[in-house]
């Protein structure tokens, strides 16, 4: 068992370090939906089930592809891929901001007494989950639904260019 | 001397014990547990157990685990096989010439000897192309598409892993393999391959959204997103010989139609076969794939058919229901079988029939057509829902409002749809 | 020291959270900034899932039903700042954060 979230957590933390690191935007974003897996694969091993195939179906299915399409939409020409190496300082002030964080942290939950583990994992079927999101969260859901359409309408209005002519196979 | 000889004694007899009660397990399994349960249904089950029983438990389940892996793996590898022979065989039919039938009786080789061709060629790979990607793009793509298979209640007792949320775990390994076509088309380092990819990635996310939605109404209706509960509740004859199947409902008649042109565009098949049209684009994102490489992207194209395939026999068709009663003698998984054949010989018969679509037109069909119907088809199902106490001329009364629920906005958008398209004006022609 | 199963889901986590916010801070690409802000959702997600699998309330979706949320907020959050990213991009003919500092578009 914690073998397995052992085996799940350096995979994830490994490949999600890697995509930042590297300089070709390609790989990184390819290296990511691997790391977005590997949280889905968390979720699973907690008994999640619903979340991780939700998180699969979204994060590898649909962000990742309109992470590449944007990677592949902003650049001139084909090596453009490659970003510049960012400057020293940056990358050791952020190195030192994030390690700092990551002792409080560290620190804080090795040093916090957590409550007993249930016994038994909660079992959550997609009946229960639809029901409870059907019937004290409507509202919540309604509102998501709300915010998806707003969003994904900004968000073509905000990348749609203004036809040049009105005439477009005129030639 | 003695002791050794008692311990030996004693471990032969407790083995043989083991043996023994190993063969009563065996005798019981081989008694009616159920009644509607024959022989041949529990076959393949009982042929598993007689493998796997000696194992201590936790290797068992793994056993069990691997047996199917591999059945699923023989079955559809020999089905993927065939179905390529039959397609070449029934293609040529209707195109009015033999097909292939030198390599064996009537052609029966003609697989193999692909499967050595495409082996046996040179493996080329672009000089400046992203080495480790174009290796990937085919491996993770049959990989991804193998995934489906594993949720698909193929009998009645023939189910690889039962989960809660099984429906939404096909489709999310179902969504995993627009990544693979876009490594695909990336890696070849080609601007041709990479704006194939693009297409292709613009269909399958356009086709991804009429997919899902066509099976929502089959979720609401049957409460539930296990395969195996959604197949339960599709048994039964209405008047002793209709089938329950939801393809024999207004709302499942659309949402099967609406599903089955989906499933047609996202397993690339003609007429949506854009994205590799050979005879236009060079093979699209695959022109820098040869020999078994090339050969996997049409293994995973195949996988992808016939898992969509198994899914909306699943969904609509009644799973592995036998049609009418006095039928059920005929063991569900030949029942689950014919279904699967009968839908892809559709396929090729479709791929035989319809000349392919423009991009526009096919961008046009999904989000004008297909969504907007999906949705709409979506509240048939609920108006059904909501009146399944009808009775009496209340019941003809239901049936007319659904009938005038689908085909009404179907006739209207129909007309929207090719509003602009037909006649058509060949301009440069 | 005796960790739980817990003590181990939120160290997994609070990595998870660390190497996002390096990301996001020492990249100077819109993109990978994005990915980073991306990882750090994430992160939120599995102490979720942590709590409530290991909570002392495990009875209730709760846990659950947060994630789903925070899953469908994270997707609406990649489309609009992709979709920044690409006007950004058409302004100025790069997506380097440092020279996105202008007002006037």
């Amino acid at each position: 068992m914690i073998f397995v979230l052992t085996i799940i957590a350096f995979l994830t933390l490994a490949t999600a370090a890697v995509a930042l690191a590297l300089r070709n935007l390609i790989h990184s974003a390819l290296l990511l939906t691997v790391s977005w897996s590997g949280i889905a694969a968390f979720y699973l091993w907690a008994g999640a089930e619903f979340v991780a195939f939700a998180q699969i179906l979204i994060y590898v299915g649909a962000i990742s592809m309109v992470v590449l399409f944007a990677v592949l939409l902003t650049r001139r020409s084909r090596d453009d891929f490659a970003i510049a190496p960012e400057s020293v300082g940056r990358a050791v002030s952020a190195l030192i901001a994030g390690g700092a964080v990551l002792g409080v942290l560290f620190g804080a939950v090795v040093s916090t007494r957590l409550p007993d583990p249930p016994t038994s994992a909660p079992v959550v079927t997609v009946r229960r989950l639809g029901l409870q999101l059907m019937s004290p969260h409507a509202a919540a859901l309604l509102v998501v639904g709300a915010l998806l359409t707003v969003a994904l309408l900004g968000a073509v209005v905000l990348a749609a260019t203004a036809r040049r002519d009105a005439t477009e196979d005129a030639g | 001397m003695l002791q050794m000889t008692l311990a030996l004694s004693a471990s032969a007899c407790r083995s043989l014990l083991a043996g023994a009660s190993y063969l009563v397990e065996l005798a019981k399994a081989w008694r009616p547990a159920a009644s509607s349960d024959s022989l041949l249904e529990r076959a393949p089950v009982m042929l598993r157990d007689a493998v796997t029983g000696f194992l201590p438990e936790p290797w068992r389940w793994f056993a069990n685990s691997l047996i199917a892996i591999v059945a699923i793996l023989a079955v559809f590898g020999l089905l993927f096989a065939y179905l390529t022979l039959a397609e070449r065989k029934i293609l040529g039919r209707i195109q009015n010439r033999p097909g292939p039938n030198r390599t064996g009786w009537f052609g029966l080789l003609q697989p193999f000897a692909d499967g050595v061709k495409a082996l046996t060629k040179e493996d080329i790979v672009p000089a400046n192309a992203d080495r480790v990607l174009h290796f990937l793009a085919p491996v993770a793509l049959v990989a991804l598409s193998l995934l489906g298979f594993a949720v698909i209640p193929f009998g009645r007792q023939l189910v690889p892993i039962e989960l809660n949320a099984a429906v939404l775990y096909f489709f999310a390994a179902g969504a995993a393999t627009e990544l693979a076509v876009f490594m695909a088309g990336w890696a070849s380092h080609n601007k041709y391959s990479l704006l194939a990819a693009m297409r292709a990635l613009a269909q399958l996310i356009s086709y991804e959204l009429p997919l899902l939605l066509s099976f929502v109404p089959v979720v609401m209706l049957a409460g539930t997103l296990s395969t195996t509960e959604i197949v339960a509740a599709q048994g039964g004859w209405k008047w002793g010989f209709i089938p329950h199947w939801y393809v024999l409902t207004p709302w499942g008649f659309a949402g099967f139609a609406i599903f089955m042109v989906a499933a047609l565009a996202e397993s690339n098949r003609s007429p949506f076969d854009l994205p590799e049209a050979e005879s236009e684009l060079i093979a699209g994102h695959l022109t820098e794939y040869s020999g078994f490489k090339y050969a996997l992207f049409f293994m995973a194209e195949y996988f992808g058919m016939c898992a969509l395939s198994g899914m909306a026999v699943t969904l609509f068709l009644g799973g592995w229901q036998a049609p009418l009663p006095f039928l059920e003698f005929i063991p569900s998984y030949a029942w689950f079988a014919a279904k699967l054949l009968a839908l892809l010989l559709g396929f090729i018969w479709i791929r035989a029939t319809f000349p392919r679509l423009r991009m526009d037109q096919l961008t046009r069909l999904a989000w004008k057509f297909l969504v907007p119907l999906a949705l709409i088809n979506l509240g048939t199902a609920a108006f059904w829902s909501l009146t399944h106490d009808w009775a009496g001329p209340l019941q003809l009364a239901r049936w007319g409002v659904a009938a005038v629920l689908v085909v009404g906005p179907f006739v209207i958008m129909g007309r929207t749809l090719s509003a602009g398209v037909a006649p058509r004006k060949y301009r440069y022609a | 020291m005796n960790l739980s199963p817990l003590h181990l889901c939120l160290l997994f986590s609070s990595a998870l959270f660390c190497i996002g916010l390096i990301g996001a801070l020492c990249r100077s690409n819109t993109i990978l900034v994005l990915l980073g802000v991306e990882l750090m959702l994430n992160a939120a997600n599995l102490n979720f899932i942590a709590f409530w699998r290991f909570g002392p309330a495990p009875s209730a979706e709760t846990g659950v039903i947060f994630v789903l949320f925070s899953i469908a907020v994270a997707a609406a959050e990649a489309a609009v700042g992709l979709a920044l990213v690409i006007s950004i991009y058409r302004h100025q003919q790069n997506i380097r954060l440092q020279e996105a500092n202008r007002l006037k578009g």
